[in-house]
């Protein structure tokens, strides 16, 4: 089969840290959703389980120096970026110690200092046009950084999708444009309002190049991730990668997504990206108990996060006004 | 020392100034490069900065104002032009929904310091989608400061503190005054802060508080009263986000009368939103109701002698005046 040969050229180490990444990002995942369904967070959260494996292997070709922008449903990408699941979670929980301290929650993780994490977005498609623009500071300024725009399937119809790419394949930037195609927007299935099979291939509009990949083999996007990369940092322009996901919740945490046929989750479950790297895994002579230690580790951590973020302060009510401006912000809001 | 040279070519030397000075800075918008901007403001600066400074865009303004908000996260100073304030509700999302909020999400982990100059207003027999002032719905957004200056000064020296400004500032020029020559200082770092209303005429009996081109109408028009005995102060906000409240409050006590003028629509103006807070908090100061002198609530029309109709006039303001004074 052509994925296993091509699985031959990565060390068991690399699978090793692919398949740590999807377990982490599930783990956290579950974590997010007990404590949502035990009611100790507000609001809504909007879960990655299903994408681990696409989020594991793109990652995994971004460089420290590069920037991403995030989504609604955005806390996988933090994971594999190498976040902290502490701040994370207590982000979620809406604490001081998050890492928008608490002021953007779920879908508004950011982190300019560390990961170069532009932010999570509410709004479907804004990332588009901030990951053009940053692009497009990097390159007035020269810098030798890419930035991935991660988005799901149905912002490739909002008019930044094509606004932005048109512009950015124009003045070549250093763009790279990462969809995870779940195939759902809230209920709606893209191929009841999408004309085209695949989402990616309308870069081709643009003369931009794409590739469309499985995106529970974290090495397929990885290696998609890899080419557009390298080609976007080479100065040649943008480059689009859909990775074919499942979205195994539903919109939110708590939608019984009733609008969905059964043959979807079954397809999901047949697939399920973890399960096959870690049987890949095994037939390359790791052993269960390495994995199930992977597991219980990643178990370990993110009940520490709960921990960390249950025990957090709320921030102080008197906080409420602070940050909306960097100059003059008391006479900003007082009026 | 001091010149004489038009409020276009006021900002445009605040643009070009503040260009040589900060290397962070960069223009975008449509035939903002090779065509120098359609009301000249920009002529020349290609040749002198070069395409990655001075950029013409497609006709995708919520694209590049989308980019400009990138481009600001990561360090840039993008000064963006929408060639009519009407097009902001084609990219309403990245100045509401991201520019306005990123700051304050993130926790404060980014500034945005953006500038989005957005040419507004009536008169020049544009029709509905090229006239409007959209004052209101601009300050509505927490986030975003706004400036709408007047004279030829005071637009070089709010651009200019604009630009240097951490936040997203918005500038609204009225088209209007591009053409108008007036006196401003030779001084390259002359700056106007931002914040800092003006008293461009003081007076005894009422306060006029206006911002843009309805600053000169109400100029015009305190000189009608003058000679007709009735002594008005004109109050020019400059700075709409944050507002001088301080200003206001001093010229209402002394005056104890108010009226407010722009050329909003006048359902849901800011003019309305002022009105507002001096109903709330200086109640005590006021001989009677505070009026607001707006445009009419209906769609900008074309014909001029409809127009005309759809803004204030000196002769609007005099009779308001009048009216709260009961004179």
């Amino acid at each position: 089969m052509a994925t296993k040969k091509k699985n031959e050229k990565y060390s068991k180490e690399m699978l090793l840290d692919f398949y740590r990444t999807m377990v982490r990002i599930r783990t956290f995942e579950e974590h997010a959703a007990e404590c949502f369904t035990k009611g100790m967070l507000a609001g809504n959260i909007h879960l990655s389980i299903g994408q681990e494996a696409a989020e594991a292997g793109a990652f995994a070709a971004i460089q420290p120096q590069d920037y991403f922008t995030s989504t609604h449903r955005g806390h996988g990408h933090v994971i594999a970026r190498g976040g902290d699941p502490k701040r994370a979670m207590a982000e979620l929980f809406g604490k001081k110690t998050g890492y928008c301290k608490g002021k953007g929650g779920s879908m508004h993780i950011a982190d300019m200092g560390k990961m170069n994490h532009l932010g999570a977005n509410g709004i479907v498609g804004a990332g588009q046009g901030i990951s053009a623009g940053s692009a497009l500071a990097s390159k007035i300024m020269g810098d030798n950084s890419v930035t991935v725009g991660c988005f799901g399937d149905s912002s490739t119809n909002e008019g930044t999708f094509h606004e932005n790419l048109n512009m950015a394949a124009t003045w070549k930037l250093p763009l790279v444009w990462f969809i995870e195609n779940n195939c759902y927007g809230v209920s709606t299935e893209i191929h009841r309002v999408t004309n085209t099979p695949d989402l990616a291939s309308r870069a081709a509009a643009y003369d931009v190049p794409f590739a469309v990949v499985d995106g529970t083999d974290p090495v397929a996007v990885y290696e998609a991730m890899t080419t557009a990369m390298d080609h976007a940092r080479s100065g040649k322009g943008p480059y689009v990668v859909e990775a074919k996901v499942y979205r195994y919740q539903g919109h939110y945490c708590g939608d019984p997504a009733v609008y969905r046929p059964a043959e979807y989750m079954e397809n999901a479950l047949a697939n399920d990206a973890i399960e096959k790297l870690g049987k890949k895994l095994m037939d390359m002579g790791i052993k269960e108990a390495e994995l199930e230690e992977i597991k219980s580790a990643a178990q370990a951590e993110m009940d520490e996060a709960v921990k960390f973020a249950d025990e957090s302060p709320y921030p102080d009510p008197s906080e409420v006004t602070d940050d909306m401006y960097t100059a003059d912000n008391e006479r900003c809001v007082a009026r | 020392m001091s010149k004489k040279i038009t409020v276009s070519k006021a900002i445009r030397e605040g643009l070009l100034e503040e260009m040589r000075r900060d290397d962070k800075m960069f223009i975008m918008g449509e035939d903002m490069a090779v065509m120098g901007n359609v009301f000249a403001i920009t002529t020349g600066f290609l040749d002198e900065f070069g395409p990655n400074r001075v950029i013409d865009t497609p006709i995708s303004e919520e694209g590049f104002l989308g980019m400009a908000v990138g481009a600001a996260m990561r360090g840039m100073h993008p000064c963006v032009e929408l060639m009519y304030d009407d097009f902001v509700t084609v990219c309403a999302d990245p100045l509401f929904n991201q520019a306005a909020k990123l700051k304050y999400m993130s926790g404060g982990q980014c500034s945005i310091p953006l500038v989005l100059r957005m040419p507004m207003g009536s008169g020049r027999r544009n029709a509905g989608q090229h006239s409007q002032s959209l004052e209101g719905m601009v300050c509505h957004f927490p986030g975003l400061k706004v400036v709408a200056p007047c004279s030829a000064a005071d637009a070089k020296g709010l651009i200019k503190s604009a630009l240097r400004d951490p936040d997203p500032v918005v500038v609204f020029e009225h088209k209007l005054l591009y053409a108008k020559k007036e006196e401003i200082p030779e001084d390259e770092d002359y700056l106007v802060p931002i914040g800092k209303a003006n008293v461009k005429r003081e007076g005894k009996d009422l306060t006029i508080i206006t911002w843009s081109r309805e600053v000169n109408f109400s100029m015009e028009a305190a000189e009608k009263l003058a000679a007709e005995g009735i002594d008005v102060e004109v109050l020019d906000l400059r700075t709409l986000v944050p507002i001088d409240w301080e200003a206001i409050k001093a010229s209402i006590a002394k005056t104890h009368n108010a009226i407010i003028v722009s050329e909003e629509v006048k359902r849901g103006s800011y003019a309305g939103e002022i009105s507002a807070q001096i109903a709330e908090e200086l109640f005590d100061e006021l001989d009677a109701p505070v009026e607001r002198v707006c445009g009419l609530n209906i769609v900008s029309p074309f014909s001029p002698v409809l127009e005309d109709q759809n803004f204030p006039h000196p002769d609007d303001i005099v009779k308001a005046v009048k009216r709260v004074l009961n004179k």
